[in-house]
C-alpha cells in the first residue's frame, strides 16, 4: 500500500494535520498556535501601554487591566514563548541528530494537542465571565480572594497545557539522548541540541512543582482545601516557593534554546565553527544547574530574613559567570570570521548588546538590599522584556527568517526582513529602556494608572510610542511570512554557509528525513563534507533500505479533548446552581480514559516503506516539476 | 581590551552616572533622591553596580562592534574561509575569572547590608523605667488603604504615616486581607505584607517633609492586590523630633472624641448615623476598623490617598466610592450601592464639612 500519494481535499488536510504525528507537521503547527497566542498577548501589552500612555487614563477598567496583565504574562510565557521554541525543536532537533522522528511521536502529538487545548480553555475565560486577573504568578492571598472563574481557568488550563509541555520534554530528552545518527557523539551535537537537551532536562524538573502548585490551588478553589488559606492555617508563602521553583528554571528552560538558536546563527554567518564549543556546552548546564537554585531571589521582599537572601543573592549573582562566558564565545566566533549581515545574523547582533543589558540589571536585582528597592518596580519590567525580548523574541524572530526553508522551503525576503528588524528593535528599546527610570523613580509595576505630576508621565508617553513600533514590527514579520508563499523554492543550503545536518537534506525535506541514515564525522557535520566536496550533500551509514515509520493517529486529539471537556466540568462544579457540572467533569473523563485504553490495547506497529516507493518519492519530490 | 581602560574613566564614567542618576525623578517619590539613610546605602549600592555593569556593558560593545567592523565579508572577501579556531583556554579562563571578581565586589556590599538592613534587635530595647526607647509602627495594610498604630505611645491613625527625623523608626508589617507590600522609594525599599506572618524593618527620614511639594513623602503598595492597587497610595509626614512629640500629644487629647447622634451639627449626626460603625474619630483606641481612622482627615494631604483634598472631592467619594477605588469594602459585597444606603445631597455635604473639620493640627 502507498502512504504518501492520495490527493487531498480541505477536509483531509484538516484530518491529517489533527492526526499527524510527523514531527515536521507538528512543528508547524506549533509555529502556527504559538504566533497566534503571540498575536493575542502582544495585542493585550499594546491595550496596557495605552492606557499608560498618560496620566489618570480611562482607556480600559482597573479590572480589565488587572486581567491583560495576568493575560499577557501567561499567555507570552506558556502559550507563546514556549510553543515556539517548541516548534523549532520539533523542527530542528531531529534533523540536527540525524533521526527519522522524535522517540515517541504519538506523545509528541499528544504534548501538542494538550497545549493547545489548554490554551484555548485559557482563553475562553475572556468570554466565558472574565480572565484571571492575579497576575501571571497567581499569588495566593489575592488568587483564593478572587471572585469569579478567572483563577479556576488559570489553574485549569495551564495544568492541561503544562501537561503537554511536560510530555513533549520528556519525549526530546529521550530522542536526544538514544537516536542521534552513528558518529554525532555528544560533544559533536549541535549547540542547539544541547540547549534544546538541557532545556528539557530542566522541564522535567521544573514542572512538577508547578503541577502540585496548582492542583492545591485547584483544591483550595474547588474543595476548600485550605492549603493557602491562611486563616485556617494555611500558607500563601508555600505557593510562592512552589510558583517560583517552578518559575525561575521557566526562564532557562525559555531562553537556554535561544542560545542554542544563536549558537547556529552566528557560526553559520561567520563561516566559523562556534568559539568555544566545549565550554558552551559546560555554561549551558551549569546555567541549566543553577537556574534551579535561586528562586527566592524572587522573594528578597517577603521577609525570608537576611541569611537566605544573602545566600540566594550571591547564589543569583553566580549565574552571571556561565552567561558571560556564552557571550564572550559569541563574540570570539565572529572575531577572525567572515560575517555576513543577513537578517538573521542582524537578530543575532541586535541580541548580545540586549541582551547583555538584560543581564546586568539581573546582578544588580540579585543584590537584595538593592533590590528592596527595585522588587515590583518598573525597573523589573525592564530587566525581564530585557531578557525575554532581547533575548527569547530577537531568536525566534532572527530564527524565522533562519530556518524558513527548512519549514517551508521558501525564503522570506530580505529587505522587509531588515526593515521589521530596525522597526522593532529600536521600538523594543524605546519601550524598555526608560522603564528602568521610571521604577527607580517610585513607579510600581502592574498599576492601571498613575496621577500626574510625579515625575512619570514622560518616559510613560515615550515607552508607548516604542510599544506601537514593536507592534508595527510584528506585523511587518506576519506580512513577510505571508508573502513567502509565493516566493521560489529555497532548496538545499539556502544560506550557502550551513554547517549541521538539517542543511544537508534536499528540500522539501521528504516525511522520513533523511533517506539514509548519514554518518557523522565531526562537529559541523555538513560543512566537513561540503569542504571536501561531496556533492552528496552526505556520507552514509547505511545502503538504502526499507524505512519503518509510525502511523497517525487521532487518539491524542480525542485524549486532549476529553481533559478539556472534563475541565469545564471542574471549572463550575463549586457553583450551587450548576448540577450538570458533575457530570461534564465524569465524560470528559471517561473520554480520556476511554481513549488512553483503546491505545493500551490496540497494536500499532506502524508501516514499512520499501526502497522501491522511496525512489518514486524522491523522483516525484526532486525529478522534473519537482521541488515546490 | 581591559588594559586600554584606564582607571580614571570608570571614576568619570561613575561621576556622570552620579549627576545623570540623580536628575532623575522628583524628591517626595524617587529612589533616586533618598532622604534617609537606608535609602542613600540603597542608592550607593546602585550606582556601584550600575558603574560595574556599564563597564561590562561598554566592554562587550566595544570588543563586539570593533570584530563586527573589522571581519564583514564585505571587508574580507567573498570566497575568504576563516580558519576554524577551536577556542583558547586562556581567554576562556579570563573571562570566567574577570566577572567573578566584579561578582565579589558586589557581593561584600550586598551581605553587610542585608544583614545591616534586618538588624531590628533595637526594636525591645527598655530603658531604667521599661519604656520602650525606640519608635515602632505597627503598619496594617488592607483593600485599599494603611492603618498605622504607635502602639507605645498607644495611638493609631491611617493613611497619612506621621514620623519623627533622625532617628530609625521600626516597622511591624502586616496585611489584613491579601498581600501588599509598603514602599516609600524616596526613604527606603520595601518589604511585603504578609497575611501569616509579621515583617519587620526600620528606616530613617532624614528630612522634614514641610518643604517637599505637597508637605509629604509618597508611599506605595508595590504588590498587586486587586483593582485598586494602583490607588492604595500613602502619604509620609516626617517632623522635627519635638512637632512629632506634639503631634503625639494632641493625638492623644482625642481621647473618647466621638460624634454624637444627637448633635444639632448635620454632619456630627449623619456620620454618627452612617459612618461611625467603621470609621473612629478618636487617636486613641483599638487597631483592626473595619474603615481608616478619621481622625486627622483634616490634616491629611489626600481623599482616599489620591484625589485632591478638596471639601468637592469628598463628596463624591462618599457618593460613590466605587468609582474612584474600584473594589473596595465600603461597597456591598455585590459592588453596587454604599453599605451606609443612599445619603441626600445635603447630608453628604454637611458629613464632608464635619470630616474635613477633624484635625488635631490646627
Amino acid at each position: 500500500m502507498s502512504s504518501y500519494t492520495q490527493k487531498k481535499g480541505f477536509g483531509a488536510a484538516v484530518w491529517d494535520y489533527i492526526t499527524t504525528v510527523d514531527h515536521k507537521k507538528l512543528a508547524v503547527m506549533y509555529l502556527l498556535a504559538g504566533t497566534l497566542f503571540f498575536a493575542i498577548a502582544g495585542f493585550e501589552a499594546l491595550l496596557m501601554r495605552i492606557q499608560l500612555m498618560k496620566p489618570n487614563n480611562d482607556f480600559v477598567s482597573a479590572g480589565f487591566f488587572n486581567e491583560l496583565l495576568t493575560m499577557h504574562g501567561t499567555t507570552m510565557l506558556f502559550l507563546a514563548a514556549t510553543p515556539l521554541l517548541f516548534a523549532f525543536m520539533n523542527m530542528l532537533v531531529p534533523l540536527q541528530i540525524g533521526a527519522r522522528d522524535v522517540a515517541f511521536p504519538f506523545l509528541n502529538s499528544l504534548g501538542f494537542w494538550l497545549f493547545f487545548l489548554g490554551a484555548v480553555f485559557l482563553h475562553l475565560s475572556f468570554f466565558m465571565g472574565g480572565a484571571p486577573d492575579a497576575g501571571w504568578t497567581s499569588y495566593a492571598s489575592l488568587s483564593l480572594y478572587s471572585p469569579g472563574h478567572g483563577i479556576d481557568f488559570y489553574v485549569l488550563g495551564l495544568q492541561i497545557s503544562g501537561a503537554g509541555t511536560l510530555i513533549s520534554g520528556l519525549n526530546f530528552i529521550v530522542t536526544i539522548i538514544t537516536m542521534r545518527a552513528p558518529g554525532m557523539t555528544f560533544m559533536r551535537m549541535p549547540l542547539f541540541t544541547w540547549t534544546a537537551l538541557v532545556s528539557s532536562a530542566l522541564i522535567l524538573f521544573a514542572f512538577p512543582p508547578l503541577t502540585i502548585g496548582l492542583l492545591m490551588m485547584l483544591f483550595d478553589r474547588m474543595f476548600g482545601g485550605n492549603f493557602f488559606d491562611h486563616t485556617m492555617g494555611g500558607n500563601t508563602i508555600i505557593w510562592e516557593h512552589l510558583f517560583w521553583i517552578f518559575g525561575h528554571p521557566e526562564v532557562y528552560i525559555l531562553v537556554l534554546p535561544a542560545f542554542g538558536l544563536f549558537s547556529e546563527i552566528i557560526p553559520a554567518f561567520s563561516r566559523k565553527r562556534l568559539f568555544g564549543y566545549s565550554s558552551m556546552v559546560f555554561a549551558t548546564i551549569l546555567i541549566g544547574f543553577l537556574g534551579f537554585m535561586v528562586w527566592a531571589h524572587h522573594m528578597f521582599t517577603v521577609g525570608l530574613g537576611p541569611t537566605a537572601n544573602a545566600i540566594f543573592a550571591v547564589a543569583t549573582m553566580a549565574i552571571a559567570v556561565p552567561t558571560g562566558m556564552k557571550v564572550f564565545n559569541w563574540i570570539l566566533t565572529i572575531w577572525g570570521g567572515s560575517i555576513k549581515v543577513t537578517t538573521p545574523m542582524l537578530y543575532a547582533l541586535g541580541f548580545i548588546p540586549s541582551f547583555v543589558a538584560g543581564g546586568v540589571t539581573g546582578v544588580m536585582q540579585a543584590s537584595a538590599p538593592l533590590d528592596y528597592q527595585l522588587h515590583d518596580s518598573y525597573f523589573i519590567v525592564a530587566h525581564f522584556h530585557y531578557v525575554i525580548v532581547g533575548g527569547i523574541v530577537t531568536a525566534l524572530f532572527g530564527s524565522a527568517h533562519f530556518y524558513w526553508p527548512i519549514f517551508f522551503n521558501r525564503m522570506l525576503n530580505e529587505t522587509l526582513g531588515k526593515w521589521t528588524f530596525w522597526v522593532f528593535f529600536i521600538g523594543f528599546h524605546l519601550t524598555f529602556f526608560v522603564q528602568h527610570f521610571l521604577g527607580l523613580m517610585g513607579m510600581p509595576r502592574r498599576v492601571f494608572t498613575y496621577m500626574e505630576g510625579q515625575g512619570w508621565d514622560q518616559f510613560n508617553y515615550i515607552s508607548t510610542i516604542g510599544a506601537l513600533m514593536m507592534g508595527v514590527g510584528v506585523i511587518m514579520m506576519v506580512i513577510n511570512c505571508l508573502m513567502s508563499i509565493k516566493g521560489k523554492p529555497a532548496g538545499r543550503d539556502p544560506w550557502g554557509d550551513g554547517r549541521t545536518l538539517e542543511w544537508a537534506i534536499p528540500q522539501p525535506i521528504p516525511f522520513y528525513n533523511f533517506r539514509q541514515t548519514p554518518l557523522v564525522r565531526g562537529l559541523d557535520p555538513y560543512w566537513i563534507e561540503k569542504q571536501e566536496g561531496n556533492k552528496e550533500g552526505m556520507t552514509y551509514a547505511e545502503p538504502l533500505g526499507d524505512i519503518h515509520m509510525p502511523n497517525n493517529s487521532a487518539i491524542p486529539f480525542v485524549i486532549s479533548l476529553g481533559m478539556f471537556i472534563a475541565a469545564f466540568g471542574a471549572l463550575y462544579n463549586p457553583d450551587a446552581d450548576k448540577p450538570w457540572s458533575i457530570y461534564v467533569l465524569i465524560i470528559g473523563l471517561a473520554i480520556t480514559f476511554g481513549a488512553m485504553i483503546v491505545r493500551s490495547v490496540k497494536d500499532d506497529h506502524g508501516f514499512h516503506l520499501h526502497k522501491e516507493e522511496i525512489l518514486e518519492i524522491e523522483e516525484q519530490l526532486y525529478g522534473k516539476g519537482g521541488n515546490k | 581590551m581591559m588594559k586600554g581602560l584606564k582607571k580614571w574613566r570608570l571614576f568619570s564614567l561613575l561621576a556622570v552616572m552620579m549627576v545623570f542618576l540623580s536628575g532623575c525623578g522628583e524628591e517626595y517619590i524617587s529612589a533616586l533622591k533618598p532622604s534617609g539613610e537606608v535609602g542613600k546605602e540603597q542608592l550607593n549600592l546602585l550606582l556601584l553596580t550600575t558603574g560595574i555593569m556599564t563597564l561590562v556593558v561598554v566592554i562587550v560593545s566595544v570588543i563586539y562592534l570593533l570584530a563586527f567592523v573589522k571581519f564583514r565579508r564585505a571587508k574580507v572577501g567573498e570566497n575568504v574561509i576563516p580558519k576554524q579556531v577551536e577556542g583558547s583556554h586562556t581567554l576562556e579562563v579570563i573571562w570566567t575569572v574577570i566577572p567573578i571578581i566584579l561578582l565579589l565586589i558586589i557581593a561584600v556590599p550586598v551581605v553587610t547590608a542585608t544583614y545591616k538592613f534586618a538588624d531590628v534587635a533595637a526594636m525591645d530595647e527598655v530603658d531604667e523605667n521599661g519604656n520602650k526607647t525606640a519608635l515602632t509602627v505597627n503598619v496594617t495594610a488592607k483593600l485599599y488603604w494603611w492603618e498605622f498604630e504607635y502602639p507605645n505611645q498607644g495611638i493609631v491613625t491611617a493613611q497619612e504615616l506621621v514620623v519623627p527625623t533622625g532617628q530609625k523608626v521600626y516597622f511591624n508589617l502586616k496585611a489584613a486581607d491579601v498581600k501588599h507590600s509598603f514602599w516609600i522609594p524616596a526613604v527606603g525599599g520595601k518589604m511585603d505584607t504578609n497575611v501569616e506572618n509579621l515583617n519587620k524593618f526600620y528606616l530613617v527620614f532624614d528630612k522634614e517633609s514641610k518643604d517637599l511639594k505637597d508637605g509629604v513623602f509618597y508611599g506605595k503598595c508595590a504588590e498587586l492586590c486587586g483593582p485598586s492597587h494602583a490607588l492604595m497610595d500613602f502619604k509620609v509626614k516626617s517632623l522635627s523630633p519635638e512637632a512629632f512629640d506634639a503631634w503625639v500629644v494632641s493625638m492623644k487629647a482625642t481621647e473618647g472624641q466621638t460624634a454624637d447622634k444627637a448633635s444639632t451639627d448635620l454632619g456630627e449626626a449623619t456620620f454618627a448615623n452612617s459612618c461611625l460603625a467603621c470609621h473612629a474619630v478618636s487617636g486613641v483606641g483599638g487597631t483592626g476598623g473595619v474603615g481608616p481612622n478619621l481622625t486627622t482627615f483634616g490634616d491629611r494631604n489626600r481623599v482616599a490617598g489620591f484625589l485632591e483634598h478638596t471639601e468637592e472631592n469628598l463628596q463624591a467619594w462618599i457618593k460613590d466610592p466605587g468609582q474612584y477605588k474600584p473594589g473596595n469594602l465600603m461597597l456591598n459585597p455585590d459592588g453596587t450601592a454604599p453599605i451606609y444606603g443612599d445619603l441626600s445631597d445635603e447630608e453628604i455635604q454637611a458629613l464632608a464639612t464635619y470630616i474635613m473639620g477633624l484635625s488635631v493640627e490646627k
